[in-house]
Formats: structure tokens, C-alpha cells, sequence
């Protein structure tokens, strides 16, 4: 079982990136479970959202408490939050940025890093600020959970013709530019 | 069969009312019960299901609205949360006196205060006696499954009473997991239309819920609370016809872990599944570790569960809502009182865990486990996980 837990901003997205990528391993004939921190909505303020995946049916309603990956959609949480808290031995840390991860790695002490500049990703690709599905590339570059195809149809369900096609090319993206350290 | 999806567990509820095709949905919407309602209200607006989705001013109306749809012979659905399930609470007993087959999804959460909107029993248990067949769900299959087998449960002629189908609030409302669909004519298969026995009809005038005078007040009682307890062969039978029709075994009572462990949990509700995993955990730390998880709270199964606990030496019952000034939780009272004058009866610890959203982990199960063990729980009783400087 491989568990994420996902950082953002209330308003960010990222439950919805939770979703996605339960959806798409769920798709894959696989066992998810895709949930936020429970509560009130809070924009702006840090939040998390959390994310199991399995080949196995998943017996647990506990929150996650030692991720094998983290995903931070805003790197202006990195000195207001312990994002590694409970990290597993070897995990890694996987952030928006555009500074190199080999720097994070060494700044935050972290056993792994993957960082891509999402920002300059989504302006260009979504002409706005909003990572959430840009930084699923750089999560499945760096954990491999599923195939890259499988957010496709999963992205086209939830944003439509319209969207859904900038969404899933902004993410292809971030997989390929995502550098790992 | 169905598609599997993977799907926040509210949406999978609402889509499991819509393949019974009800025709009367009322409610007002609640934290963590909202999505329920307010996918409901899109199927009706869109068209997708052809009911009156009565968007009343209170869940007091939200009930009373569903009492009077449903003496009509509509069927009929409502779901609510916490206070709002308090607020009902007048009408709550309305409904089985009447015999009325309404089925509502309670998304459980603890009662104010303090405010809280997240999970804990304490809703549900403050309507414990009103007399509704009261069902709990592990996981969001479950919810899935039991919405559409509590309609046929309540609308069987020889039940006619509400069913209450209890979720953890986020816990499971909130979670998107995979869930088996079905198709509308898989669940027509299973769930015949409801053929009421009495309605309400202006051509041919009937009195329902009249006074009861105290000389029949108490026959009346005793009729409805027989009912009750001849609902549970109903439920039986209909869980029996849901493995054979979908694949999908449920019991009142199940157990998993060793068999004649001598440390049994009992848990109801989604604590099950983290219990499971750690019981499979202590099991493969060669402990004598087992586990009942309860499904059926009303009526309480007493026969399944005093076999479900026949060899254990010591049963630790996980309540998740406190009885203030109680003797102890209100599933090991039931459980203490099961085993009231037997020579046999095991020793019997209460942990009460999980309130207001408290996170009951994998972790704090084995430590239960290790100080049940160890006989280390002081007068059998503890409120778990209560910081100390409390």
C-alpha cells in the first residue's frame, strides 16, 4: 500500500488531486481511498488532503500518519508547515517550485526530492495559478502509481471538453519537466 | 452486474436512492449529510428521478413532511446529521407508531457541545428508543448495499417500520472510494414496488396516529415493539437475498480474527475496519485476539451476538458515544446486560473512542488490546486517547 499526503492552500485543489488519482487507480482495477482533512472549508489556510492506494482492499479510516510521498502544491508552506512530518524512510518530498530539488534535499533534509516549476506550467498551459492537476505529473513521475494515460480520462470527466484537455497536457508536462535529487 | 467507480460515498448514497426510485425525498441539508440531499436535489431537477424533493424549513419538517408522504404510501426518503437528527427527534417517534416505512441515511455526528460537526455515535444514540430499526455501515460499500436493502426491509408487510441506516459523518460521507454499482433493473429485481397496506386517501377515509387512551396505549406499545423484534428474521432474510443477488454477504453480527479468541472487540460502524487491521496485526504477533463487529443496533441481536462471544474470556466493547453518569457506553450496556446471571459470562471492559472526530488508529487498537490483556483497564471503563493535562 502506498500512502501520499497532499499539501495546499484551502482553495488550491487539492483534494481534487486527491480525487483524481484515486479515481485513476481505481480505474485501474486497484483499491483507493482519496479524503480530505475533515472540517470547514478554510481558503488560504494550510490544509491537507490524503490519498491510499492498494492492490489489496483497504482496511483503515485512520488518517495518514507516515506517508511514503508528500505532494506540496505551494511552496510557501514549506517554512510555515513540517510537510516531511512522519515521512517514511526513503520517501519522498514532491513540491512546486521552480528551485532545483537537489537544494530543497539538502535545505529541508529530506531522503528524497522531486521539484517542476508548476506555476510557469499552469500560466502557460491554464493561463492561471491553480497547480493541482499540473503537480499530479511530477506525483506520478516520482511514485509511478499509475500510468500517466490512465489521469486522462479521469481529468475529462471532471473538466469537460473544454478544460479537461489543457488540465492533462499542463500534467503531462510537469511529468516530463519533474527532476528528481 | 454494475459498474465500479470510484466515488465520494455520499454520491454512491444518493445514487442508491435514486435506483429505488423513491418518490418523496425531504430533507433540509446538514453537515457532513449535505452532499447527500443536494445530489438528490439534482436528480430530481434534471429529471433523472421522478420524485417531489420537498426542500422543507426543518429537519422538525423534514420528518414530518416524510410521516405524512409516507402515510400516503409514497416512498420515501430523508437523511440528516446531529442536530438535525435532534430536531426530528419529536417526530422520530411518530413514524414506527404509525408503521411507516421511511428510510434515512444518518451521516453520524456528535452532538453539540461543544460545536462540533465532526463523527462520533452521539446523535444516533440519543434516539435509540424511538423505535426504528437502526443498521451501521462499515464502509461506503455498505452504505451502498444496506440503503437499498433497508427499503425493502421497512416495506415488508410484516415489518412496516422506519430504517435508519447509520454512516460515520466524513469519516465515510467524505471518503472517495471504489463502490460496485448496479443497474435499475438489478435493484427492481431485489426491490419490489412498495405495496403499502393502509394509506391515506380522501376517497376512502381512514384515522392514522389517533390518540391512545391509556386503556390501549400500552397494547399499541407492545404491538409495535413485537414488531420490532419479528423485523430482525425480515432482516435476515433480506441480507441473505442480498448475498445471493449481488455476491455481497452481510450479517447482523460478524466475526473475523481467531476463532475462540480469548480477547474479543466489539465495534460498530467504520472503527470495524481499522479494528481488522489491527486484530490481522496482533493475530500475526501470535495474539489471541478476535473481533464482532455489530451491523444490526435495533433490534439489538442478541442471540447472534451471546454466540459471537460464547469462548471469550474478555470482550472489550468500543462505544463511540459517551452515557454521561451511565454505568458505561451504551453497546456494552447492552453486552453487560446480555450476559447478566451467567456463570460464564466473560469479563467485560468499555472503551469509549472516537468522539467528536477524534482519529482512532490501528495503533490505539493494539494498545487496547495490550491493556485488556493485561487486565490494566481501571474499572473496566475508560474514555480512550484523553490527553492528560486534560
Amino acid at each position: 500500500m502506498i500512502e501520499i499526503r497532499l499539501h495546499g492552500r484551502g482553495g488550491q485543489g487539492g483534494v481534487t488531486s486527491a480525487e483524481l488519482l484515486a479515481r485513476a487507480a481505481i480505474g485501474q482495477g486497484r483499491f483507493a481511498q482519496a479524503f480530505p482533512s475533515f472540517g470547514p472549508e478554510r481558503r488560504g489556510a494550510p490544509v491537507v488532503a490524503f490519498v491510499r492506494v492498494s492492490d489489496d482492499q483497504i482496511r483503515l479510516r485512520e488518517k495518514i500518519y507516515e506517508p511514503n510521498f508528500v505532494l506540496v502544491l505551494d511552496p510557501t508552506l514549506l517554512d510555515i508547515v513540517n510537510v516531511a512530518e512522519g515521512l517514511k524512510k526513503g520517501g519522498t518530498v514532491v513540491v512546486n517550485t521552480s528551485e532545483p530539488a537537489k537544494a530543497l534535499k539538502k535545505k529541508y533534509k529530506w531522503p528524497k526530492a522531486v521539484t517542476v516549476d508548476a506555476d510557469s506550467i499552469a500560466m502557460s498551459e491554464l493561463g492561471v495559478p491553480i497547480t493541482n492537476t499540473t503537480m499530479l505529473g511530477a506525483l506520478l513521475k516520482a511514485t509511478g502509481i499509475v500510468p500517466v494515460e490512465t489521469l486522462e480520462p479521469v481529468i475529462m470527466d471532471r473538466f469537460g471538453g473544454k478544460l479537461g484537455p489543457k488540465n492533462f497536457k499542463a500534467l503531462k508536462r510537469a511529468f516530463d519537466e519533474a527532476a528528481a535529487a | 452486474m454494475g459498474k465500479r467507480v470510484g466515488i465520494e460515498v455520499s454520491l454512491a448514497v444518493a445514487e442508491a436512492v435514486k435506483l429505488c426510485d423513491v418518490d418523496v425525498v425531504s430533507a433540509y441539508p446538514i453537515t457532513p449529510q449535505t452532499h447527500i440531499v443536494e445530489e438528490l436535489s439534482h436528480y430530481v431537477a434534471n429529471g433523472d428521478l421522478d420524485a417531489a424533493f420537498i426542500p422543507v424549513e426543518s429537519e422538525h419538517s423534514a420528518m414530518s413532511a416524510a410521516v405524512g408522504s409516507s402515510a400516503t404510501g409514497a416512498r420515501t426518503y430523508t437523511a440528516t446529521s446531529a442536530q438535525g437528527l435532534a430536531l426530528m427527534h419529536e417526530i422520530m417517534f411518530i413514524a414506527p407508531s404509525m408503521r411507516l416505512p421511511i428510510v434515512m441515511t444518518i451521516a453520524n455526528r456528535s452532538l453539540s457541545g461543544p460545536i462540533s460537526i465532526w463523527n462520533d455515535h452521539s446523535d444516533i444514540m440519543a434516539e435509540r428508543d424511538t423505535g426504528w430499526i437502526q443498521i451501521f455501515c462499515e464502509n461506503g460499500q455498505e452504505s451502498f448495499d444496506l440503503t437499498i436493502c433497508a427499503f425493502r426491509i421497512a416495506e415488508d408487510k410484516r415489518v412496516l417500520l422506519p430504517v435508519g441506516v447509520n454512516m460515520d459523518g466524513f469519516i465515510l460521507t467524505h471518503m472517495i472510494e471504489p463502490i460496485e454499482f448496479m443497474d435499475k433493473a438489478e435493484v427492481k429485481a431485489f426491490l419490489p414496488d412498495y405495496k403499502p397496506q393502509l394509506t391515506l386517501n380522501p376517497k376512502k377515509p381512514v384515522s392514522m396516529g389517533p390518540v391512545g387512551v391509556p386503556e390501549v396505549y400500552m397494547e399499541a406499545k407492545k404491538q409495535y415493539e413485537q414488531a420490532l423484534w419479528d423485523s430482525k428474521d425480515v432482516v435476515k432474510e433480506v441480507l441473505a437475498a442480498w448475498g445471493k443477488h449481488t455476491g455481497r454477504k452481510y450479517a447482523m453480527v460478524e466475526c473475523n480474527g481467531k476463532k475462540k479468541a480469548k480477547t474479543v472487540f466489539v465495534t460498530m460502524g467504520s472503527l470495524g475496519e481499522t479494528a481488522m487491521t489491527a486484530v490481522d496485526n496482533l493475530i500475526a504477533a501470535k495474539q489471541d485476539v478476535g473481533q464482532v463487529r455489530l451491523r444490526l443496533w435495533r433490534p439489538f441481536p442478541k442471540e447472534e451476538m451471546k454466540k459471537a462471544l460464547k469462548d471469550a474470556a474478555k470482550v472489550v466493547v468500543i462505544d463511540r458515544a459517551l452515557s454521561p453518569g451511565g454505568v458505561c457506553g451504551p453497546v456494552a450496556t447492552e453486552i453487560k446486560s446480555l450476559f447478566y446471571g451467567d456463570k460464564n459470562a466473560p469479563k467485560i471492559y468499555n472503551i469509549v473512542a472516537g468522539l467528536g472526530g477524534r482519529d482512532v488508529s490501528v495503533k490505539d487498537f493494539e494498545e487496547m488490546y495490550a491493556l485488556a490483556k493485561g487486565g490494566k483497564i481501571k474499572d473496566d471503563y475508560v474514555i480512550w486517547g484523553v490527553k492528560s493535562n486534560a
